[in-house]
């Protein structure tokens, strides 16, 4: 690769998988990873070694993300692990999560972060539970961009008759559940059918292989059309000589952009102010963007600090409220206890919360919504109610990824036991089929 | 308009994000510093994060007291002119007060007891967090380590305990004598850091580029012949074009034959590999779970 500019010039795209050892997840994973030559040598001769040593005839393409000793000896994917490749147009992150029921917390960990779930679905098995659940959880974390692969071709006879019922039966749990960008591939991962190179034995096929698909979808594109959001993180001061009167306000631009010159308002003070100077490490800018980490001067030296929000003035503004709604999915083996107390943390707030209600559960396999049972355990998820001490300042999920979203850290383990999205219109979440 | 966030901004971006959060979330944070090329981006990484104020916290580097002349150079002169407060922890201090034992031996590495020693390093000075530079490409164990990663007392790892990772939203809470390692370059791969290291111009030790230098072959891996690595007599010194691949101790540190005198030639020379970078770091063979269980003990 001698054109080093052209790799100064990619960018970046996340994506999740979730999966069942059976479904062929490993084996596409392998052949992304082994079609980019993002597997080197002494990777693949451990792998192989490992195979023979636990007596394996062939070379089993999941050792290579099973990384905990535990899930080699196991035979399982216990923890979400990530794997990177890269083609000359793109950087990939895949956040490759197991997909069995109990594990429901991890594929929502991957799905959070993610901008396209790929959703494996077997040709001989059609859509199952799991490919429901997979979808739900797609859904449920808002993931732009949903690739329904149809695997296994191969073992069809490439019958486009099979893809095109799948097909068909997909489009009714994707508008149930209001996925926004939803693509269909039929795939063969073990031969590569379809996944990097087009396959000659899919002639009835029209659209692109999956790789191609992965390295031209729009990325982040709906991020700088957001309300500008900018969750201040830290203060910079830095009391020298040369930047005697320097204060700036550190943070991660959590939504739509902004540039010297901005009325803005501080939340939740209110106080108003004019963004007079952007700094992006040594140098300053005039305009930033999603999600760019920047340093913002304002005009006044008004009292700013930790977990404020600085947004633009003539915009639509967050909610600034104590009581938040949301669908929480429940990652700790202790269940969540209404009337508790816990800490919340929203974007760079913390505040304590109690929890007021839980309304209803999900079941995620049926997509019904369970009234009676409001014991909500790990891997459940669950529309609830919480009151927190001080007020915060959030966008609805939908509306947010960034300021629509928290983490519920219980008091006394300090262990991260619910994630939460927060919705504005309970109507819009209860989902049925 | 807008121009396109590449790839190395929106990394960049990410671990400044973790570099303030750090600094904001813990009373008494430190840098691990190694001299290697990682660390190095750290530094850079965390003198923009704070800039034009100081970086608040000093960097931390374990010497097993067999690094590279070059290394130490290097680290002295990064420190001064980042400004930042550098606190070494000595490996042959923990081995003179019999708190480590050396190995003994043609492979004896002095690997293994740094973790004693950074440990000791990190209770002394009531370090509550530390900054590493490892990526979760390198090591499969590493591959499904957090962002803020958690230590017991023991300054323990447990893999399967660990904290669920959502969003940005990171969680450094913890009890009196537990600390986090935090690792603000997770997804960065070799090549990113590359890549960084040029878009950025920024200065590198003269290992990582072609020299001459006096070398022995062991297990077909070169190796620097210093004192550090004790031969065996038919271990035979020969003189040849190398350059370190990564930086290390010397005694896990091998050697790749390289003509790569630009970063230029070095990525080129990355793109065609077909080894990890951590092919030629002995301490990583030892077993198949080697870094797992040197993490659960404390490890970097």
């Amino acid at each position: 690769m001698k054109d080093t500019t052209g790799y100064l010039d990619m960018e970046l795209l996340r994506f999740s998988t979730a999966g069942s050892v059976d479904d062929g997840k490993s084996t596409l994973i392998g052949r992304l990873l082994y079609d980019s030559k993002s597997i080197f040598e002494d990777q693949l001769q451990a792998v192989k070694d490992a195979s023979k040593r636990l007596g394996g005839e062939e070379v089993n393409l999941a050792l290579l993300t099973d990384g905990l000793r535990a899930e080699r000896e196991q035979g399982i994917t216990i923890d979400v692990a990530y794997r990177y490749f890269a083609t000359p147009k793109r950087k990939f992150i895949i956040a490759d999560t197991p997909g069995h029921i109990e594990y429901t917390r991890n594929m929502v960990t991957g799905a959070s972060t993610a901008d396209v779930a790929i959703i494996l679905i077997d040709a001989r098995n059609g859509i199952i539970e799991q490919s429901k659940r997979h979808s739900y959880i797609a859904s449920l974390l808002q993931i732009p961009n949903v690739v329904v692969a149809v695997n296994k071709m191969d073992l069809v006879d490439f019958d486009e008759t099979v893809f095109n019922a799948i097909v068909t039966e997909y489009k009714t749990i994707a508008e149930t559940l209001k996925l926004k960008n939803v693509i269909y591939i039929p795939i063969s991962a073990r031969d590569g059918d379809n996944v990097v190179d087009r396959s000659s034995k899919t002639p009835w096929y029209n659209g692109e292989t999956l790789l191609h698909l992965l390295e031209t979808l729009p990325v982040r594109v709906d991020e700088n059309n957001l309300p500008a959001r900018f969750p201040v993180q830290f203060v910079i001061r830095p009391h020298s000589d040369k930047f005697h009167d320097y204060r700036g306000y550190a943070g991660r631009i959590s939504g739509g952009s902004f540039k010297v010159g901005d009325e803005v308002t501080v939340l939740p003070s209110n106080t108003q102010s004019k963004i007079i100077a952007i700094d992006e490490g040594l140098k300053s800018v005039t305009e930033a963007y999603t999600p760019q980490s920047v340093t913002i001067r304002l005009a006044d030296n008004v009292d700013v600090s930790r977990g404020d929000m600085i947004v633009k003035t003539d915009i639509h503004k967050p909610t600034v409220s104590a009581n938040v709604s949301l669908l929480v999915c429940w990652l700790n083996h202790r269940p969540l206890n209404v009337g508790g107390k816990y800490i919340i943390r929203h974007t760079t707030d913390e505040t304590r919360a109690v929890i007021k209600d839980v309304h209803f559960k999900v079941n995620i396999n049926t997509l019904e919504n369970i009234l009676d049972d409001k014991t909500v355990n790990m891997n459940d998820i669950a529309h609830i109610t919480l009151k927190t001490m001080k007020p915060l300042k959030f966008d609805s999920y939908q509306e947010n990824r960034t300021t629509g979203s928290l983490v519920i850290i219980d008091e006394a383990t300090h262990e991260t036991v619910g994630a939460g999205m927060i919705v504005h219109d309970l109507e819009d979440q209860s989902f049925s089929i | 308009m807008q121009e396109k966030l590449t790839h190395l901004k929106e990394l960049e971006s990410e671990s400044i994000f973790i570099l303030r959060e750090v600094a904001a979330q813990f009373e008494k944070p430190a840098l691990l510093f190694s001299g290697g090329k990682d660390s190095i981006v750290m530094a850079y990484l965390a003198y923009k994060a704070f800039y034009p104020a100081p970086i608040p916290f000093p960097f931390v580097h374990i010497d097993t007291g067999h690094n590279f002349d070059e290394t130490l150079t290097y680290r002295d002169e990064l420190v001064k002119k980042l400004g930042a407060e550098l606190i070494v922890g000595s490996v042959q201090e923990s081995i003179d007060s019999g708190r480590a034992v050396e190995e003994k031996g043609f492979n004896a590495s002095r690997n293994k007891l740094q973790t004693i020693t950074l440990l000791d390093t990190l209770e002394k000075y009531k370090f509550d967090a530390a900054l590493g530079g490892a990526r979760r490409d390198e090591e499969k164990a590493r591959a499904k380590e957090r962002f803020f990663s958690h230590r017991d007392e023991f300054g323990q790892w447990d893999p399967k305990n660990q904290r669920p990772e959502l969003w940005n939203i990171f969680n450094g809470k913890k009890h009196l004598g537990e600390h986090f390692r935090v690792f603000p370059i997770s997804n960065w791969t070799e090549m990113d850091v590359w890549q960084y290291i040029l878009q950025e111009n920024i200065p590198l030790p003269s290992l990582y580029y072609t020299h001459e230098r006096e070398v022995f072959n062991r297990d077909c891996q070169w190796y620097a012949a210093l004192d550090a690595i004790p031969r065996r007599p038919t271990e035979e010194v020969v003189v040849k074009k190398v350059r370190c691949r990564t930086i290390g101790d010397i005694t896990c540190t091998g050697l790749s034959l390289s003509t790569a005198n630009s970063l230029e030639d070095i990525i080129d020379e990355i793109a065609s590999s077909r080894i990890t970078e951590r092919g030629g770091r002995t301490d990583d063979k030892r077993s198949e779970s080697a870094m797992e269980d040197r993490k659960k003990e404390g490890y970097f």
